[in-house]
């Protein structure tokens, strides 16, 4: 139970910074903002590794697998089309 | 590694992402803060293989170079223009993962004669839950938004139906804490959870995708943390807390950008709805529309001032956005002032029409947003609307009874003269006439976006 309320203790935390930080996002960069936070989400990857390194039971591994797969292109494929985005804008020179 | 030392790693990861976002308040430092998030990430994973429990690297490399590949590959060779499609498809990956990841880590207690706790039951049911809604529901909007499924799904009962799935997905959860070694119980709320998610996001059409698409976003960051709980890795929890706020966020902005509430367009009730009011608009348009051409619409650049250009998704949709900044560099080389008047929902997907101009190198500074381009349209001598039509409906103004009565729209009737880009005068979303194309001060250029635009810089160019 202690550990539970560490954890919702770290998640409504997290959740007042995130309202703080991203209601300064300008309209501008809304595009950005969803596949650059999408990229983050991409997170579970480090627990898909887990998962599928352990090799607990093959179950457990060909699930973790896919995760990863899931996850890795998640991870990649967001911040590089995050990073395609924000290079395209420019300020008027 | 040892463990406090990995979850110091996690903390700095997570302050990473943090840092990351807050680069993304200016575009000036958005570049380095999405540096600085990509950093994060590979810190965490970096940190991660080194734990001493895993000893299969060979699947983790299949499956990072897998998975890196296709990232890649989706990510360098999108359009500007597909870019709501692949954000769905990236936020469904995301939600997928959440899902096998919870499942694997049932997969591996359940074999443990102790049993797992209730809180990390619940956790991994609720991880089930928001996973497998954004899974399918990212799936179904990928779908829509790229034209494979077309027309919204809809049928009385519909939102009993969906609360009846969420409750017996919620029992399946009780039941999966009440009896975890039974492997079908996670299995049982993933599946009633998809057909959720599918039934969530059919009914929604076009227009509304922007709202679609910030929920499931936020609902792919709600996922990754509900993971986070089960795992007890903080560093999931803040990464994904950060990601449903942020989603959140963007969810409330665009729905107040149409003046209706979450539940309203999540129920998929707009315009139509009101099928009387939805005429074809003969009697409004009838004898007042007038038809320009290329070469009338340059001679009123000839004596303008001010041009203020209100793009629509019209305007992704005929990739005219290049064609767009030649005729504004051109007007501006003739010392016209050339504004761009972004509605927060114009498009697929919030920001939409800013990414499309960015890529057609159109300064972001020439971008106003709502709030500031209003007040500027009095002052305006020419409004050109290239493929808009509910967002600069006045209806939204003067009649209580439309369907969009109340949203906000940019105010273009108000300019001294308004030219519309448009190939027909059919309705829009909202599926109502727009009083606007027939009024007395309002020419209609009739065709494709790009063809539209094109010939207009021909004819702009002819004019001097």
């Amino acid at each position: 139970m202690e550990a539970l309320v560490i954890s919702l203790t770290v998640f409504v935390l997290a959740v007042f910074v995130g309202f703080e930080v991203i209601t300064k996002v300008p309209p501008t960069l809304h595009t950005p903002l969803m596949s650059g936070s999408n990229a983050i989400s991409g997170i579970t990857l480090i627990g898909a590794l887990v998962s599928a390194g352990t090799e607990h039971s093959t179950l457990s591994t060909a699930l973790g697998l896919a995760a990863v797969i899931m996850a890795t292109i998640n991870v990649v494929g967001g911040f590089l089309v995050t990073h395609r985005m924000l290079a395209m804008f420019r300020r008027r020179d | 590694m040892l463990g406090w030392l990995v979850n110091l790693a996690y903390l700095l990861a997570a302050v990473l992402f943090i840092l990351g976002l807050k680069g993304l308040a200016h575009p000036r430092s958005a570049v380095r803060g999405n540096l600085l998030g990509a950093l994060g990430m590979l810190l965490a994973v970096v940190v991660t293989l080194l734990d001493q429990r895993i000893i299969g690297y060979g699947t983790l490399i299949i499956g990072l170079v897998a998975g890196s590949g296709l990232g890649a590959l989706l990510a360098l060779t999108v359009k500007m223009t597909a870019m709501p499609q692949l954000v769905a498809l990236f936020n469904g990956f995301g939600g997928g993962a959440s899902v096998l990841v919870a499942g694997a880590a049932l997969a591996e207690t359940t074999s443990v004669e102790a049993g797992p706790p209730a809180t990390f039951l619940v956790a991994v049911a609720a991880s089930g839950i928001i996973g497998a809604v954004t899974f399918s529901g990212s799936l179904v909007a990928f779908a829509k938004l790229k034209e494979i499924v077309r027309g919204s799904l809809r049928f009385p009962g519909m939102q009993v139906l969906n609360a009846m799935l969420l409750l017996c997905a919620a029992g399946a959860g009780a039941w999966l804490v009440a009896e975890p070694a039974n492997g079908w119980n996670f299995w049982s709320i993933v599946a009633l959870a998809s057909v959720l998610g599918l039934l969530l996001v059919l009914p929604i059409g076009g227009a509304d995708m922007p709202v679609v698409i910030a929920l499931l976003n936020s609902y792919s960051g709600l996922a990754a943390a509900a993971t986070g709980f089960a795992l007890q890795n903080s560093g999931l929890i803040i990464a994904g807390s950060l990601v449903g706020a942020s989603g959140l966020i963007l969810t409330g902005i665009m729905c107040r950008a149409m003046n209706r509430s979450l539940t309203n367009v999540l129920s998929g009730r707009v315009g139509g709805a009101g099928a009387g009011a939805a005429s074809s608009g003969e009697e409004i348009y009838e004898g007042r529309v007038k038809a320009s051409s290329a070469e009338e619409v340059a001679l009123l650049f000839d004596v303008a001032r001010r041009v203020v250009i209100v793009p629509g998704y019209g305007m992704a949709v005929a990739q005219a956005q290049h064609a767009v900044r030649d005729l504004c560099n051109l007007l501006e080389g003739r010392g016209i002032e050339v504004e761009f008047a972004i509605h927060p929902v114009a498009g697929r997907m919030p920001g939409h029409m800013n990414v499309l101009l960015a890529e057609a190198n159109v300064p972001y500074d020439k971008l106003k947003e709502l709030e500031r381009a209003n007040p500027s349209f009095p002052q305006t001598d020419v409004a050109l609307v290239i493929g808009a039509n509910d967002v600069v409906n006045p209806a939204a103004r003067e009649e209580p009874q439309s369907p969009i009565a109340g949203m906000p729209i940019l105010e273009v009737d108000k300019a001294r003269t308004v030219v519309v880009v448009k190939r027909s005068l059919s309705p829009g979303f909202a599926g109502i006439p727009n009083a606007l194309f027939a009024a007395d001060h309002t020419l209609m250029l009739f065709g494709d976006g790009k063809q539209a635009l094109l010939d207009l810089v021909a004819a702009v160019k002819e004019a001097a």
